[in-house]
């Protein structure tokens, strides 16, 4: 690798200004365990790193009711895993950053970055949809906002522009009686590259019987995370029974398009989506009834 | 130092020091972080190597053109294989393999053709290692794309590509000899046929008859230090090495050939080597980083990355073998016949022999016929892995086993002690066994509580298996023994230590010495400061470096008795060594202690130095064996291992906590081999996981405790009673997992590795079937 | 490029260092302050062998930049020991064997040093999960497990209980059911 540029700005202002300075040539450094990476490996080759984790607004991580939880770009996993708020009000979140890695990724890898590496597999991305997040970017013409599921537009692509940077992710504040749950299946126990894998957020009715509506989105099954939109919409107005989560998993499939590699086979992948989808509602439903 | 409880011995009473744990000698420095590996060595004045490998599996180097890597600021010089003599001089020898130094060189530095995806081409020397990086996109090889012989199949089809334009095929009948040239050509490098009584007359004797294919892949040994090395090339033409190896000797051999100079010209010093496996037997840097040193007058250091490690050095084979056995319905098996294809990888040399010699030699067999084949293909060249070769022909022939048990509706164990060898049998070699303890692992392992115990849960069951390898060896070993004045003692060898050899070798001098382990200090010494010693490999550290200490040993004890004999006025023959005093046999009430003596031997001629040399071997063969509960996941395919024990005969245990190690240690990458490690290739002959991230190696959570279960049926060729340890743990569990998820999900394992995918596959066919 | 002048704090000791930006921290420790301790397994974050404690926080050094050291904290394994002697983990390996090779065990000090710190009493699988990111290639990880076991026995003046935990790895089995399904 050739070598470049360091640079950690403290404002936002700063660091769209540095990016945009340097277009395609800039990369944007938080945790590091992706880009450090794939710029060892010749992935790209860049004049300027742009670290993003002396910028405050990076490093947040909030939580009220009325906005609900705000988590910084830069915020490294073990912190929302550790965070008894988030323990208790999002442990789909939980599910997802106590997965990536060993606890040494753990230890530097960010929701923020899992996001703008948008591989297709990405651990945390699902989990990020089903929970209803939202994206806050930054750039040379301003803020905008738009939603987790669509932000990846391809393996390794996403809709961010020379210049423009992701500051943090939103997610709604959980309804009553909701749950959310992610997993993935890998081949070893630990340390692996999901062959596929699953989000499920619920919501039931006041009996919790019966499901008002759901989210459900997978990943490493097609170019990018995918929502199972028809999937979910089906559970709505469901009892919350194995018969409703059987028919989900299999409506789940449908959007799965994956392909033959050393991880795994088209027909494993897509059984797999069949089969997280179905636990991920099982943990789920269980999260929402409180048990 | 401090010293671990005297558990072991205590039970046993045989030795003083043999059976206790002490701790390692070399251990302060491994747990501080002051122990220094290949990559830790930095003389001043260090310039980096790097390599430049190819993209293509198969293809013909038209040109390379160096010059604007030359050109590039920071760049000092450039290697290719044109700077090795021995290319230029010397004939190609397939027979020889890699034994071969011009196929040696070649497979450091391509000369013609690139035969595999990874074969090195070119190195740069720079300032710094991201400089030589940098240039080595400035190097420009034409290539001459050429067609991938992906594996077996595709070499041994009709009219194949061929990788080699003047391979011919060998006729060999046993594994030393070379063989006839059938001057047949094509990629098959030998076909080695071992032959017991008539096959056929006994297959016709039996009632039943079971033949099975099984398939293995390409695995790499997973040491997690990668190549590193250091040369350092004086102006007056002396050579000097820093490398982390399994072999001082045979480095400072082969770069003495490929390089052709002398090998008193070379001085190889070992660091610290940070697991080699079998695979670190043969370096791949030395030569290049000594031309690079020549070139520039400076020490050159090299290291290799992972993804070089994965697709530059020595992997084991991925195989192909057809397992037959017959038998009566009482479960005496009448004809066994393996028909066996190992890949080679690029050039001659797989451990085929390996396993073609041991595959069958656990059972009592009057008609064995074993048809073994060694192919090149556009991979890796293959190098020892543990045990090398056995693992792939005893998944085949254990799991072959385990299915005959089930339609003999037998209990595994009571069919194997059914059919065992003893002592006089003859192995397939031909050759009688030893005295081997192959009866008494086989009743361990259905003694034990493992065996019999609930499985506990659903979707669960326990597979079995056993692990015969007879052990190589008889390279060579030598010794120092210095005397200190304070009564202890320094054992100077040239056995790179891997796993805890240093101190069973101490061991057994504490024994002959009557010494505690803390008083005898072992040093790993370079090429220059011992005699010649062989590789560390083939389990026989402990065994053969173990004897040459204790013969050095015994020497120091002669002298002494001259000493004691001097200061008594009397002859050697008149002071005996009795549990660690020097006694007068004409008075007893004259007596030293050997601390007393060593004291004195100053004053009584000077200081005491004995050096020994075994060539012998004999360290043999043994059994091991595994039991595994393992729960299958029917949704997903996971297999998880929730239960797992080894079993060894290790004839003594020098160290039980370091057989222990070994029995684990093997039994864990025998579960990777087993289950998720494979190399995985493009169709162009790209490995396309060459990461610790894809190639899936176990961690802490894919494995619960493993039980060890150590049997001691002692080596009559060793003074102690020991055999090795190192590499037989490996083998088992491959057939014990196999036969484990087979019996799981109720449909047979053929294929290695066992991933979640294909146990989906086996459970849809199983269902599709009806089963 | 410049090298970037580096301030930041190893083992208790202020030093500073020049570097050129592209070099990892793993990097830095071992070719540019001679610290050869940490080691390089795998150099993209898959094997643990360069494990450092970062401000409190186990992360690889070979995913972490040289320049990132600046104000920071960090311990490596030449700083586990004391002049007063060993760390209960360092006895704890040495008298367990939970060493063959030695080239992962800097790693695994430093990574379940990190755990002992915050959790002494860890069970069988809680340290089996904090230290899934470490590989050893040597072992099958049994000793090792039982030598954290027995430095947690050390660090609380307690009596040896790694021998107590042997057989069926239900603590294994139990972390894989809460964290990984």
């Amino acid at each position: 690798m050739r070598d470049f540029e360091y640079v950690a700005p403290t404002t936002i202002d700063e660091a769209v200004r540095l990016m945009a300075e340097s277009g395609n040539r800039a990369k944007a450094l938080a945790g590091g365990t992706d880009v450090i990476v794939q710029l060892r490996g010749g992935r790209f080759d860049i004049d300027r790193l742009v670290d993003m984790k002396k910028i405050p607004e990076l490093n947040e991580m909030s939580y009220s009711e009325a906005d609900g939880l705000t988590v910084g770009a830069a915020v490294p996993c073990h912190r929302i895993y550790e965070d008894a708020t988030v323990q208790e009000q999002y442990p789909g979140l939980v599910d997802a950053a106590f997965l990536i890695g060993g606890i040494q990724i753990q230890g530097r890898a960010t929701l923020g970055g899992n996001l703008c590496n948008s591989s297709p597999s990405g651990d945390t991305i699902p989990a990020l949809m089903a929970l209803g997040g939202t994206c806050d970017i930054a750039g040379p013409n301003g803020r905008r906002s738009l939603p987790v599921e669509d932000f990846c537009t391809g393996p390794g692509r996403n809709v961010l522009q020379d210049g423009e940077i992701l500051v943090g992710l939103n997610f709604p504040s959980p309804k009553a009686n909701s749950g959310a749950a992610f997993l993935r299946f890998i081949p070893r126990n630990e340390m692996d590259i999901a062959i596929a894998n699953a989000a499920a957020s619920v919501v039931l009715d006041d009996s919790k019987e019966n499901i008002v509506s759901a989210r459900i989105a997978v990943g490493a099954v097609a170019p990018t995370p995918m929502m199972a939109t028809a999937a979910a919409d089906g559970l709505a107005g469901k009892a919350a029974s194995e018969e409703s989560i059987e028919a989900a998993g299999e409506a789940a499939k449908a959007v799965a398009s994956p392909i033959n590699d050393m991880r795994g086979t088209v027909t494993q992948r897509v059984h797999l989506v069949g089969v997280l989808t179905k636990r991920a509602l099982r943990t789920a439903i269980s999260r929402a009834k409180g048990e | 130092m401090a010293t671990t409880a005297d558990r072991d011995a205590a039970a046993q009473g045989k030795f003083r020091v043999l059976g206790t744990r002490p701790v390692r000698h070399d251990g302060i420095e491994k747990v501080t972080g002051a122990a220094r590996y290949g990559a830790d060595m930095l003389l001043p004045g260090t310039l980096h190597g790097k390599v430049l490998r190819s993209p293509y599996a198969h293809a013909r180097i038209r040109s390379i053109d160096t010059s604007k890597a030359e050109a590039m600021p920071g760049v000092r010089a450039v290697a290719t294989s044109a700077d090795f003599p021995i290319i230029q001089n010397r004939e190609v020898n397939f027979a020889q393999s890699l034994q071969n130094p011009r196929l040696m060189a070649e497979n450091d530095l391509a000369d013609k053709k690139v035969l595999y995806k990874g074969h090195a081409v070119a190195a740069v020397v720079a300032t710094s290692p991201h400089e030589a990086e940098e240039a080595l996109n400035l190097i420009e090889v034409d290539y001459e794309v050429l067609p991938t012989v992906l594996g077996w199949r595709e070499a041994m089809k009709e009219n194949p590509v061929l990788l080699h334009d003047t391979l011919t095929e060998r006729m060999t009948v046993s594994r030393a000899d070379p063989g006839e040239d059938t001057g047949k050509p094509g990629n098959v490098a030998s076909h080695l046929q071992l032959k017991l009584g008539d096959v056929e007359q006994g297959f016709s004797e039996a009632d039943v008859i079971i033949e099975r294919e099984y398939n293995t892949q390409t695995v790499h040994q997973g040491y997690i230090e990668p190549f590193a090395c250091t040369a350092q090339w004086m102006p007056e033409g002396r050579l000097t090495i820093w490398t982390s190896t399994q072999g001082i000797f045979g480095v400072r051999g082969n770069v003495a050939a490929i390089l052709d100079i002398p090998e008193s010209m070379i001085k190889v010093v070992p660091m610290e080597i940070g697991g080699g496996f079998g695979g670190k037997g043969t370096g791949y840097l030395e030569p290049v980083a000594a031309v690079l040193s020549r070139k520039t007058g400076q020490p050159v250091k090299m290291v290799m990355s992972r993804k070089e490690v994965f697709e530059g050095t020595g992997p084991s084979s991925g195989s192909f073998i057809r397992c037959k056995i017959g038998a009566k319905n009482d479960g005496t098996f009448t004809a066994a016949q393996l028909y066996m294809v190992y890949e080679a990888g690029a050039y001659p040399g797989s451990p085929m022999a390996g396993g073609a010699t041991s595959g069958l030699s656990a059972y009592k067999l009057e008609h064995a016929l074993v048809d073994g084949y060694d192919v090149v293909c556009n991979k890796p060249k293959t190098a020892a892995y543990r045990a090398p070769g056995h693992p792939q022909v005893c998944f085949a022939v254990e799991s072959c086993i385990d299915e005959l048990a089930q339609m003999l509706d037998m209990d595994p164990m009571d069919l194997r002690i059914k059919n065992v060898a003893q002592e006089g049998d003859r192995a397939t070699t031909g050759v009688p066994h030893a005295h081997v303890g192959l009866r008494e692992v086989m009743e361990a392992i259905k003694a034990h509580p493992h065996y019999n115990a609930p499985l506990g849960g659903p979707n669960r069951a326990r597979g079995v298996a056993t692990g015969y390898r007879l052990n190589g060896g008889g390279s060579g070993s030598s010794a120092t023994i210095n005397v200190l004045a304070n009564g202890t003692v320094n054992v100077t060898t040239g056995s790179m230590d891997l796993s805890g050899t240093r101190v069973a070798v101490a061991m057994q001098v504490a024994e002959v010495l009557g010494l505690s382990a803390e008083d005898v200090t072992p040093q790993v010494v370079d090429t220059d400061s011992v005699g010649w010693t062989g590789g560390s490999g083939g389990s026989r550290i402990t065994f053969d470096t173990g004897r040459a200490a204790i013969a050095a040993a015994q020497l120091a004890i002669d002298q002494m008795r001259d000493r004691a004999a001097l200061l008594w006025e009397l002859e050697q023959d008149d002071v005996e060594f009795v549990d660690g005093n020097f006694v007068s046999k004409k008075n007893p009430e004259d007596r030293f202690t050997f601390r007393e003596l060593a004291g004195r031997l100053m004053a009584t001629g000077g200081p005491v130095t004995c050096s020994a040399m075994d060539t012998q071997g004999g360290v043999g063969g043994a059994l091991a064996g595994n039991i595994f509960d393992v729960e299958v996941d029917p949704e997903t395919g996971k297999v998880d291992i929730i239960r797992a024990t080894a079993f060894l005969d290790i004839g003594q245990a020098a160290h039980p906590s370091y057989v222990e190690g070994q029995m684990q240690g093997g039994t864990l990458q025998g579960i990777g081999w087993a289950l998720n490690e494979e190399y995985f290739f493009s169709e162009d002959g790209v490995m396309a996981n060459s990461s610790l991230l894809d190639y899936r190696m176990p961690t802490t959570l894919d494995l619960p405790m493993i039980d060890c279960e150590i049997i001691e049926y002692a080596n009559p060729r060793h003074p102690y009673g020991l055999r090795g340890a190192g590499e037989h743990p490996i083998i088992a569990p491959l057939p014990a997992l196999g036969n484990a998820v087979s019996r799981a999900i109720n449909q047979r394992v053929y294929t290695l590795p066992i991933t979640p995918g294909s146990v989906l596959e086996s459970i849809n066919e199983r269902d599709a079937n009806g089963s | 490029m410049p090298k970037v002048h580096v301030q930041t704090n190893i083992n208790g000791t202020d030093m500073d260092f020049l570097c050129e930006a592209r070099q990892s921290l793993l990097e830095v420790l071992r070719d540019v302050l001679g610290m050869t301790g940490t080691k390089e397994g795998c150099n993209d974050g898959n094997c643990g062998a360069c494990t450092v404690i970062l401000d409190g926080r186990i992360v690889d050094s070979c995913c972490v930049l040289g320049v990132e050291a600046q104000g920071r904290t960090i311990t490596t394994i030449e700083g586990v020991a004391s002049p007063e002697g060993l760390h209960p983990l360092q006895q704890a390996f040495l008298e367990e064997a939970a060493l063959q090779c030695g080239i992962c065990t800097p790693g695994f000090i430093v990574a379940a040093k990190s755990l002992l710190d915050r959790e002494p009493d860890a069970d069988e699988g809680r340290i089996r999960h904090w230290l899934a990111g470490n590989l050893c290639r040597c072992t099958g990880y049994d000793k090792i497990i039982r030598a954290v076991l027995s430095a947690e026995d050390i660090a609380a003046g307690r009596g040896d209980r790694s021998a107590a935990s042997t057989g069926a790895g239900a603590g294994a089995a139990d972390q894989r059911d809460v964290y990984n399904d």
